[in-house]
């Protein structure tokens, strides 16, 4: 039995120090400060917990929670990532009158959440985790609660959100219906083309996960979300949220809808495509940022999920590749607006930005570093998130899928390069607060300078993916 | 050979980049322009150092470098033989000139401009030595970046629109290469160039992935129909920024064919060269003519280009040893005789901010020195025999002749036609009655033009008349294109 608990050993040492610091937070007046910087420590704890658990894979419970190299890849992403969104968008929170005390408890919340979501191997626990997170994300994006747009966007995406979660979890009735167990290990035995019932059951299960990801045609709740709520939580919503619903969707494909793949195939093509196409096409419009950043997350999940698509283990691996190149960009993107402040005030259309290559020279070519990567143009870290994608996806020689993805990144360069246009070529309007924001700028740097360096040693995250399923 | 020596190539403006970049600016911006002169100068002495110890005797890959990378078929490979070394050394000898032309022509952001000019000049140098598909395109495509910065900062008043047409052009013929480098590492799982020499791509696949890197090429070439980017990037671009797009960048194209697309896929080659020559035609002559209605100096230049590249490409699907040479001879002509046309225009344009052909006239008067460099100039591009571009055409329908009178035929219009435009501009420019009072008042060159336009003028009547050192280097591994390109033919015929 200790045994078993010290599998879960990350995970309870979460939950302890989540009451702990609810209690520090309802007892201690003006805790924001205190409970922030706890939540730091958590995390970086938290880190180095799952550093020092083994690899190997473990299953307790009844088989329903495993640990294993896959768990653990994703949740040092997931608590690494969370650590620099968190830690970058203080001065915004502070500044925008979000500092409540249960503004990173809930993070925490949702972490927990995302931790059981990756973990699980059987479908009950894996919802249970899916609601906790959904549940914290639900109160993340209304947390500005005098603010009529992110009350909008919370209630938005709650309404939505409920509507596919409560889809999932029809999809999982119906999957223990038809299949008599709730384990991924004997759903994937009992799993197959005959079993008619089941397919359907993963249909709904793959339009709920879709929704989570923001893939195409489940996406409309993205755009609203991300631009009603505060920067700081949009940023946690394009980066953590993904990681996990990403690791969650290449699981249930690796374990129990494995031997289904011709089934569930032509929907991820259709959807990856989908969202490829809309992700291209609806950001050339757009005037906002954040709104700008949603439809290309929808574009960059499309890729992620052609990496999917393929079905077998160098395409999950080549998607878990651009998920982290993707979350690395998204960090470097988000803290750059954390830096445009005017007035106290913090701008995010496109047209601030104009000029801004005149007066803050290092932040521009920042952006600029990080928008040609979005955008996929070598030698830059994004490049080769795309190749590993393309190089797996035509090794299954799905050529339509390769030449869509590559001819959507050319109609996406398009509103990168508008941005960069805005930057670089137009004449400077704003004279942006100087900024001490040091932890936004050390985000910006680190993301840079990965991106920029990614090419001297591409193997890097491959080598590190390549172990992630040697089990099975 | 241990010593990395291509790689210290590639990466040293890179890193004299990184310390202008790390370099104070003042109001005279001397120390990022002596750091950017000095490098590349250095550059050019060490691409003239691995030219001097190239063994031109063999057509092999030479001081070559095989770093693992990506994985174990997908490596960091390096090298250069006969043909890619002349571009290496055309391209370290023009960055330097671009550097001195933008001290007179570039006002704001000088440290910027010569951070974007050196990190080209890696990205193209890179071009010309990688011997691996994937560092090819890495370099290839990364280029797209800093000229993209070029045109849209330092450009004219349409940059916004040049810079994005020349980078969605560009980016959009070369996806495809990408999907054909990776349809081809899956073929023969490797991405190695020598060794897919050395395995013949199954004929099903030839035609498909020909067509892949065509897009590319062609788009960067340019070709007709896919050219009407250069001209609105050539407009728009600041005169450094021309010069190297119409000298090197341009060349990325031809060169590509002849390293990538002729032995790669000799039998599709083969298949597609009446494409060639129909689109090659068409360009030369076309092309030729729209240049005679041109107002705008560097317009017409553009597409002259565009006409030049037409005999390029031409040439190279001639698989005979007059015409790839003649190809090869007529780039590294071209490269320095358009590089020193657009600084001839940028020259005046930085004295009267006009391009307008109309706006001078009877310049001989009043810039003696700049006239006589400029009627110079302007010969070399309609190929006046004693200069270097006489040699480039002239092998080129040397090699012609030998596949199709027509084709030759019509070939042969596009030089009578190149003469035109280049003497109309020169009349109208140079000689003729000066309409314009404000020319009245010109100074004539100073002296560090005159030494770069000299050296650009020498440079040309000198490779006019002896062409032997760059016909020696790349004799064998033309030889050798040829005959692995014969060979692949026969075997296919045997089949």
């Amino acid at each position: 039995m200790i045994n078993n608990l010290s599998v879960l050993l990350p995970e309870i040492f979460l939950t302890l120090s989540i009451f702990s610091i609810l209690m520090i937070g309802v007892f201690i007046k003006d805790s924001f400060n205190l409970i922030f910087n706890l939540t730091s420590l958590i995390l970086i704890l938290t880190i180095a917990i799952i550093f020092n658990s083994p690899n190997n894979l473990e299953k307790i419970f009844l088989d329903s929670f495993m640990r294993d190299s896959f768990s653990n890849f994703f949740k040092i992403l997931i608590l690494i990532s969370s650590l620099f969104v968190l830690n970058a968008s203080k001065h915004f929170i502070i500044d925008n009158k979000l500092a409540k005390f249960e503004y990173p408890i809930i993070i925490l919340l949702s972490i927990l959440g995302m931790f059981f979501m990756v973990s699980s191997n059987d479908i009950i626990l894996f919802y249970l985790g899916l609601e906790l997170q959904s549940l914290s994300l639900y109160i993340l994006a209304a947390i500005d609660r005098d603010n009529l747009r992110s009350s909008e966007s919370g209630i938005k995406y709650f309404v939505l959100s409920a509507l596919s979660s409560g889809l999932l979890l029809y999809g999982c009735s119906l999957l223990y219906g038809f299949t008599g167990s709730t384990n991924f290990d004997l759903i994937a035995e009992e799993l197959t083309k005959e079993n008619t019932g089941a397919i359907f059951a993963m249909v709904f299960i793959l339009v709920g996960l879709a929704f989570k990801v923001s893939a195409v045609p489940f996406h409309m709740w993205t755009p609203d979300v991300y631009e009603g709520a505060p920067t700081s939580i949009t940023s946690y919503f394009a980066v953590v949220p993904k990681v996990a619903g990403l690791a969650v969707l290449i699981k249930f494909m690796f374990i129990p809808f494995s031997n289904i793949l011709a089934e569930w195939q032509t929907i991820i093509i259709f959807i990856s495509i989908a969202s490829m196409i809309l992700g291209a096409i609806a950001a050339i419009g757009q005037k906002n940022i954040k709104r700008l950043l949603a439809y290309s997350s929808i574009g960059h999940i499309g890729y992620a999920l052609a990496g999917v698509a393929t079905g077998v283990i160098s395409g999950y691996q080549s998607a878990i590749v651009y998920i982290t190149i993707y979350v690395i960009m998204n960090i470097g993107a988000f803290s750059c607006l954390y830096l445009l402040k005017k007035d106290g005030e913090y701008k995010e259309n496109i047209s601030d930005l104009s000029g801004i290559s005149k007066k803050q020279p290092i932040l521009a070519f920042s952006f600029l570093i990080i928008l040609f990567s979005l955008a996929g143009i070598p030698p830059l870290g994004g490049f080769f998130a795309k190749f590993y994608i393309f190089t797996s996806v035509l090794e299954q020689k799905m050529y339509t899928l390769a030449i869509i993805g590559l001819l959507t990144t050319v109609i996406s360069a398009f509103y990168y390069l508008k941005i960069i246009k805005t930057i670089y070529f137009d004449d400077s309007l704003i004279t942006y607060d100087t900024t001490k924001n040091k932890i936004a700028q050390l985000s910006i740097l680190i993301s840079c300078s990965i991106l920029l360096t990614f090419f001297l040693y591409p193997s890097i995250l491959n080598n590190l993916v390549d172990r992630l399923f040697i089990y099975q | 050979m241990n010593f990395p020596i291509l790689s210290t190539l590639i990466f040293l403006p890179l890193v004299s980049s990184f310390f202008i970049f790390l370099s104070k600016e003042n109001r005279s911006n001397n120390s990022a322009i002596y750091i950017s002169l000095f490098s590349s100068l250095a550059t050019f002495i060490l691409s003239l150092f691995i030219w001097y110890s190239l063994d031109t005797r063999s057509a092999d890959f030479q001081f070559i470098e095989d770093k693992s990378w990506i994985n174990d078929f997908i490596k960091f490979k390096l090298g250069v033989d006969g043909i890619s070394i002349l571009f290496i050394v055309l391209t370290a000898f023009i960055t330097p000139i671009c550097i001195i032309s933008c001290i007179n022509s570039v006002k704001i952001r000088v440290k910027e401009f010569l951070i974007a000019i050196l990190v080209l000049e890696t990205f193209m140098i890179g071009v010309f030595c990688s011997l691996d598909l994937v560092v090819f395109y890495l370099f290839f495509e990364a280029g797209l970046i800093p000229m993209f910065l070029i045109i849209g900062v330092w450009g004219g008043p349409r940059r916004v629109y040049s810079a994005f047409k020349f980078f969605l052009f560009t980016l959009l013929g070369s996806v495809l290469m990408l999907v054909a480098i990776i349809a081809i590492y899956w073929i023969t799982g490797t991405t190695d160039v020598t060794e897919i020499y050395k395995i013949q791509i199954p004929k099903e696949y030839q035609n498909l992935l020909w067509l892949a890197f065509f897009s590319s090429f062609a788009v960067k070439m340019p070709m007709w129909p896919v050219h009407t980017w250069l001209p609105d990037a050539h407009v728009e671009a600041p005169t450094a920024g021309s010069v190297i797009l119409a000298a090197i960048l341009l060349k990325m194209a031809g060169y590509g064919f002849l390293r990538f697309s002729l032995p790669m896929f000799p039998i599709a080659s083969e298949y597609f060269t009446p494409l060639i020559f129909t689109l090659s035609i068409i360009a030369i002559i076309y092309t030729s003519l729209v240049a005679l209605m041109q107002e705008d100096m560097k317009k017409l230049i553009a597409y002259s280009s565009v006409a030049h590249m037409g005999y390029v490409t031409l040439g190279i699907f001639t698989f005979t040893k007059q015409g790839i040479e003649g190809s090869i001879f007529q780039m590294l002509s071209h490269g320095i005789i358009s590089a020193a046309l657009f600084l001839c225009v940028g020259v005046v344009y930085d004295r009267l901010h006009s391009r307008m052909i109309s706006t001078y006239g009877g310049l001989v008067n009043y810039l003696p020195k700049y006239s006589f460099l400029f009627i110079v100039f302007a010969l070399a591009g309609l190929g006046l025999p004693g200069t270097s571009g006489f040699l480039g055409e002239f092998l080129v329908l040397a090699g012609t002749f030998q596949k199709s009178y027509l084709i030759s035929m019509l070939a042969t219009f596009g030089v009578i036609l190149g003469a035109a435009y280049m003497l109309w501009l020169t009349k109208r420019v140079i000689f003729g009655n000066t309409n314009n009072a404000e020319i009245k008042n010109l100074k004539d060159i100073n002296n560090l033009e005159f030494l770069m336009l000299a050296t650009l003028a020498l440079l040309i009547i000198f490779f006019g008349f002896y062409p032997a050192p760059l016909i020696d280097t790349l004799n064998i591994s033309v030889d050798n294109l040829i005959g692995n390109y014969e060979l692949a033919i026969q075997k296919n015929e045997i089949n």
